[in-house]
């Protein structure tokens, strides 16, 4: 049997129709990351035993999907600090139900606590606000005349 | 000795459209986003695994080249005239699947040759990208 894939039908193609349904799997999580989530709602859905939609999932991704759903969130969430969002807020915003496992999970991920984060990313983004130019190589600062206005 | 590449130059037609290309469809993290002149930003992403390696999104724009200058490489950037650089990934099937189901044109789809598997895209500007899962 062939599969079919935008009309072409050869025989190099792996099985189209399971990765149509891991990658929606994967796409789910990445829009619905901040809901609970029930995994095993997602194998139903794909069609796939637990065990099968496990297996296939890691094979794709390297994670199972609940690692996967932990590092969409922690992710997200680092991005949240990064604009200057109270760890407080960033935590239930990004789906999770505690601070305690929230800054658990964060600190395994990131290497550092959510506050710590925010701290550091508050600070750079001042250093950028202060002296954009710091943050661009010389060459294009120079070609674009940005250098001459702001230092010269 | 030149040891590493650290950033590469893509221009692009529109920074705002390219930003939400790269980050969203793309998965690309944004490293910086300052404002710069009158109508562009420093817009730098990198590919998700490669945090050093940054892509400059960098606009056709009046401010940075002659007029002249700027409607020609508008032009060749439309017709994708630029071959940019060659991507990878660990699948190409899913990685295919998840691009094309969020709207990015492929001018190629998963082909296999000597060295791997090969597709090709085009990002939102019409610069043309190869997406490969090399053997």
């Amino acid at each position: 049997m062939t599969f079919t894939i935008l009309g072409m039908e050869d025989p190099q193609y792996p099985k189209m129709y399971l990765y149509r349904r891991l990658v929606q799997a994967k796409l789910f999580i990445d829009t619905h990351y901040a809901e609970p989530i029930d995994l095993d709602n997602i194998a139903d859905e794909a069609n796939f035993s637990k065990f099968h939609f496990i297996k296939l999932f890691k094979n794709i991704y390297h994670k199972t999907p609940h690692q996967y759903l932990i590092s969409v969130r922690i992710e997200k969430a680092m991005e949240l600090l990064r604009s200057g969002t109270p760890v407080s807020i960033v935590c239930y915003a990004v789906g999770f139900e505690s601070l305690s496992s929230f800054s658990g999970l964060f600190k395994r991920i990131a290497g550092t606590t959510p506050s710590g984060y925010l701290a550091r990313q508050q600070k750079l983004r001042t250093q950028r606000a202060e002296s954009p130019l710091a943050f661009i190589p010389g060459c294009f600062a120079e070609k674009n005349g940005w250098l001459k206005k702001t230092q010269f | 000795m030149i040891s590493k590449m650290t950033h590469v130059t893509v221009y692009v037609l529109d920074q705002e459209s390219a930003f939400d290309f790269y980050t969203n469809k793309l998965g690309f993290k944004v490293v910086t986003d300052v404002p710069m002149g009158k109508d562009g930003r420093w817009l730098t992403v990198s590919p998700p695994e490669q945090p050093g390696f940054e892509i400059v999104l960098f606009p056709v724009a009046k401010s940075n080249m002659s007029k002249e200058t700027a409607d020609t490489l508008r032009e060749l950037v439309k017709k994708g005239t630029f071959g940019i650089a060659v991507f990878t990934c660990r699948d190409i099937f899913a990685t295919y699947e998840e691009l094309r189901v969020k709207g990015v044109e492929f001018t190629k789809v998963p082909t296999k040759e000597f060295y791997g598997t090969e597709a090709i895209f085009k990002d939102d500007s019409g610069n043309w990208f190869s997406l490969a899962q090399i053997n």
